[in-house]
């Protein structure tokens, strides 16, 4: 019993880890149609300020909250104005961009912090799950996870901003003929994303080994659970994560991580050749 | 990204002629001219030269947009590896090398291809495959992760690894310059079989599958298993290029599969120009010989140098080098005013592209 | 309204069916594109398919070449039952069709255009007689070499026909084959297709009335997703409901 409640915890955390790192790369890929190939490096330059910044003095909850999406945001909106921005109406082209974008970020950050592997110290302890010990920080990861989900349907549902981008998503010629300008709406789109790819970064820091390549240990599930859920940012970034958090958490638990992320590999590519447009591209295709 | 209309290439036979003699001279010229360390150096090139042609052919060719060829490159040195540590004579080795990531290729292709999935979805497949194959291949450290008598190592890698041999004479394997005439005779063998294939009817419709898959549907041809077939071509080329990759430093590790690896290969076609052969073999040797250079003075970290010249290429040299070189090489030739060009098919197929 | 005329050929006697389609139904979403279509067509058959924009009639075609799957129905090629099949299957069965939006290689030449199309299992020597023939068949031989993607648009839509015939379909299917050309050009395709009739099976999709009376011998007229009339050109021009069906699009 007291397993199962482990286990039933772990495939939680698992999930909104799925979450957590899906959201950002969701955002981009539901509203342009790209896959940001950079993703796994904003969220390295999340992990970095977090780092930078707890280093410095700065109080860990703001600096692990706080302070990435707001500095991975605005590297983002720059990035957007100075790369992406040239390359609408050619999606090879612009996902070709995104990578020339992550190349670049690791080789900046290597240059200027050195490969080492840096860390943050959990700012919370451990809780018992009858015999069992469970880190409290999963907690931590769950409800931020809720939060940006969260946060996101509300801007979505409820915002003339979340409106605009609703319209601008179904039909951007439409969204153009009405005054809309989509180049605005697609800056502000990138610059999110990089934020939400922040906060994941900052809130995995502790986690996680901070180093400049650390991109790379997530990306792969992020892309997975981006393919699975489809177009729909909210109902398909949580539908895909906890489909694939479930079977990763559970295959992991049986044999090691890498085989639970193969797992996912596999699982992902049946459910493509079913779904090819992801669960959200076939049903629940109004969803937000 | 724009693929040159005229890149059809049948019609350049100069041009195929004229890289051929290169290669020869190159294959012939280089061990009369250069140190055993240079010969080394240029053995690597070759290897990744023909990596670079993988990804020129299935990119550039056949218009998919595959980002993990490094999945095949990996599949190759390490079936090399493992199967020559095991058998000893080098020809099977050889074989199973060009086998393994074709066959990985069939089934991986059969579930995107008839799956039907968006251009974004396959690059993003392709390229996740690598990354999750290079996680699992780096977890495989200690002597349980055995295949036969060959240990996997895990992010060590295999080391060791016997060098090519003359088919039966498993005992007198090959030393640098005998490696270099496989390496280097390989590239150009391999050179012209692409060529013969995109000169065939299989290529033609290869690429006129490219051009318009609806169009070649309708005609009766199964756009799912020309792709399908091509996209294990690919996988056999940059499995050759693995094994002579494992073959040059006589080691290999998990990097093999790695994402700068895959971005690499994008990189010397990109650089090297889309839509031709030539171009993805002079962007390897390009890229590489700027890797070195960079490698020598430490203050900056090579990723970025090539990020830059990814997004570089990206935003002002779209087509890249060759086809930029070729058209002005024939404006000189012609000497008169450009025909109008063909800048209004290539937006028009540049918008049909990026749906 | 399924009651066709009995198809005949060139000696008048009764042939079996070509094309045999029941019930076809289309919907997406909550629209219904193409409602219970009843629809035959037999050897060596002429029909023009007319009707309003949206009346279905470029739906049916993509049903007809497997290009989307219908609803409901069935679709029989002569005794082979082809709905739902693959494109490129129904296309090696037989059918061809020449598309609304021009669908040609942009990136290769005329030439190479109409050589992929005639070469599908062919050998080279009767491939290359086919791209001449068919080349100098549609008078493309002057731009042989030039790249489709360079062409006009009325070029574009004679290289798409040359692409066509040259797969040596027995149905052909054209879904706007005058539109964008010039007066002669429209002479000429008529003739083209009286030509191409005296041994192949087509359905034309036309607006152009004084075309549609320049080939035509049996009408269908599409209205709403369904087949509102089917008669001789002179009768079905002459009924009233179809004038309200245009005049009514013409109106609203």
């Amino acid at each position: 019993m007291d397993l199962a409640g482990l286990i039933a915890f772990n495939v939680l955390t698992g999930i909104a880890t799925l979450v957590l790192i899906t959201l950002g790369l969701g955002v981009i890929y539901g509203m342009m149609r790209i896959i940001n190939l950079a993703h796994g490096e904003f969220m390295m330059l999340g992990a970095y300020t977090a780092v930078t910044a707890s280093g410095a003095g700065v109080n860990i909850w703001v600096a692990m909250l706080i302070l990435p999406p707001l500095v991975v945001g605005a590297i983002g909106l720059v990035l957007e104005r100075t790369v992406i921005r040239f390359l609408y109406g050619r999606m090879m082209d612009t996902m070709l961009a995104t990578w020339g974008v992550s190349l670049g970020l690791i080789g900046l950050v290597t240059t200027l912090y050195g490969n080492v592997v840096r860390g943050v110290s959990t700012p919370v302890g451990s809780i018992d799950i009858g015999r069992y010990g469970a880190s409290l920080y999963s907690l931590v990861i769950m409800a931020t996870a809720l939060g940006a989900l969260a946060a996101m349907f509300g801007l979505l549902r409820f915002t003339k901003f979340g409106l605009i981008l609703r319209a601008t998503m179904q039909n951007p010629r439409m969204a153009a003929a009405l005054g809309v300008q989509p180049n605005r709406i697609y800056m502000a789109t990138f610059a999110l994303g990089a934020a939400l790819a922040g906060l994941a970064g900052g809130v995995l820091a502790p986690i996680s080994g901070v180093s400049p390549a650390m991109g790379a240990a997530y990306i792969a599930r992020a892309f997975i659970t981006v393919l699975g859920g489809g177009p729909a940012i909210v109902t398909g970034t949580g539908l895909a994560s906890g489909l694939f958090g479930t079977i990763n958490e559970l295959v992991s638990f049986k044999t090691t991580p890498v085989i639970g992320d193969v797992a996912l590999l596999v699982a992902a590519i049946l459910l493509i050749r079913v779904l090819p447009q992801g669960i959200t591209g076939r049903y629940l295709r109004r969803s937000l | 990204m724009t693929i040159p209309l005229s890149s059809a290439p049948w019609r350049s036979a100069a041009g195929f002629l004229a890289t051929l003699a290169l290669g020869l001279v190159i294959l012939f010229g280089a061990p009369r001219t250069l140190d055993t360390f240079g010969l080394v150096q240029w053995t690597g090139f070759a290897a990744l030269a023909m990596f670079g042609l993988s990804q020129g052919f299935i990119w550039g060719f056949a218009g998919v947009m595959s980002f993990g060829q490094a999945a095949f490159l990996g599949l190759g040195g390490y079936a090399y590896a493992v199967s020559v540590i095991n058998i000893g004579d080098s020809t099977v080795p050889v074989l199973l090398a060009i086998a393994v990531p074709m066959l990985f290729a069939a089934i991986l292709g059969y579930f995107m291809f008839y799956g039907r999935i968006s251009d974004a979805y396959i690059g993003v497949i392709t390229l996740t495959v690598s990354v999750i194959l290079f996680q699992l291949v780096n977890a495989t450290s200690g002597s349980q992760y055995r295949i036969g008598t060959a240990e996997l190592g895990g992010f060590n890698g295999i080391p060791a690894i016997p060098a090519l041999n003359a088919p039966g004479f498993p005992d007198e394997p090959l030393d640098n310059e005998g490696i270099w005439y496989a390496a280097m005779g390989a590239l150009v063998l391999v050179y012209v079989l692409l060529r013969a294939v995109l000169a065939s009817r299989f290529g033609r419709v290869v690429v006129a599958i490219r051009e318009n898959e609806t169009r070649a549907q309708l005609i009766g041809y199964d756009p799912r298993l020309y792709k399908l077939l091509a996209f294990m071509i690919a996988a056999g080329v940059a499995g050759l290029a693995g094994c002579l990759y494992a073959n040059w430093g006589g080691f290999i590790s998990p990097t093999v599969f790695g994402l700068s690896m895959s971005a690499q290969v994008i990189i010397y076609v990109l650089v090297g120009g889309l839509g031709t052969l030539v171009g993805p073999m002079l962007g390897a040797v390009l890229i590489q010989a700027l890797i070195i250079a960079a490698g020598s003075q430490s203050l900056l970290d090579s990723n970025l140098g090539l990020g830059l010249v990814l997004d570089g290429f990206v935003l002002l040299v779209p087509q890249g080098l060759v086809p930029v070189i070729r058209t002005l090489g024939l404006r000189l030739l012609q000497r008169r005013a450009p025909r109008p060009g063909p800048a209004d098919g290539a937006a028009g197929l540049a918008t049909e592209r990026a749906r | 309204m399924s009651a066709a005329l009995p198809p005949t050929g060139l000696g008048g006697a009764p042939l079996r069916p070509l094309i045999e389609a029941r019930g076809v139904t289309m919907r997406f979403g909550g629209v219904t594109a193409v409602a219970g279509v009843d629809f035959t067509l037999g050897e060596v058959e002429l029909r023009c398919l007319i009707g309003p924009n949206g009346a279905g009639k470029s739906t049916f075609f993509k049903i007809l070449t497997g290009q989307l799957k219908p609803t409901e129905g069935r679709i029989a090629l002569r005794d082979t039952d082809i709905t739902g099949a693959e494109p490129h299957a129904i296309a090696r069965l037989g059918v061809g069709i020449k598309t609304q939006v021009p669908n040609v290689f942009n990136g290769l030449s005329v030439r190479e255009n109409v050589f992929v199309a005639a070469g599908r299992r062919k050998s080279l020597a009767r491939t290359r007689a086919i791209v001449d023939e068919t080349l100098t068949r549609l008078s493309l031989t002057g731009i042989a070499d030039r790249m489709v993607g360079q062409l006009a648009h009325g070029q574009r839509q004679w290289v798409e026909i040359a692409t066509v015939l040259a797969q040596e379909p027995e149905l052909i299917l054209l879904d706007e084959p005058a539109a964008g050309m010039t007066h002669e050009e429209v002479h000429r395709t008529a003739a083209l297709i009286r030509e191409i009739n005296r041994t192949h099976a087509l359905i034309v999709v036309e607006h152009d009335m004084p075309f549609i009376r320049m080939i035509a011998k049996t009408v269908t007229v599409f209205n709403q997703g369904r087949i509102l009339v089917e008669d001789s050109v002179d009768a079905v021009l002459a009924d009233r409901r179809v004038r309200d069906v245009y005049l009514g699009k013409q109106a609203g």
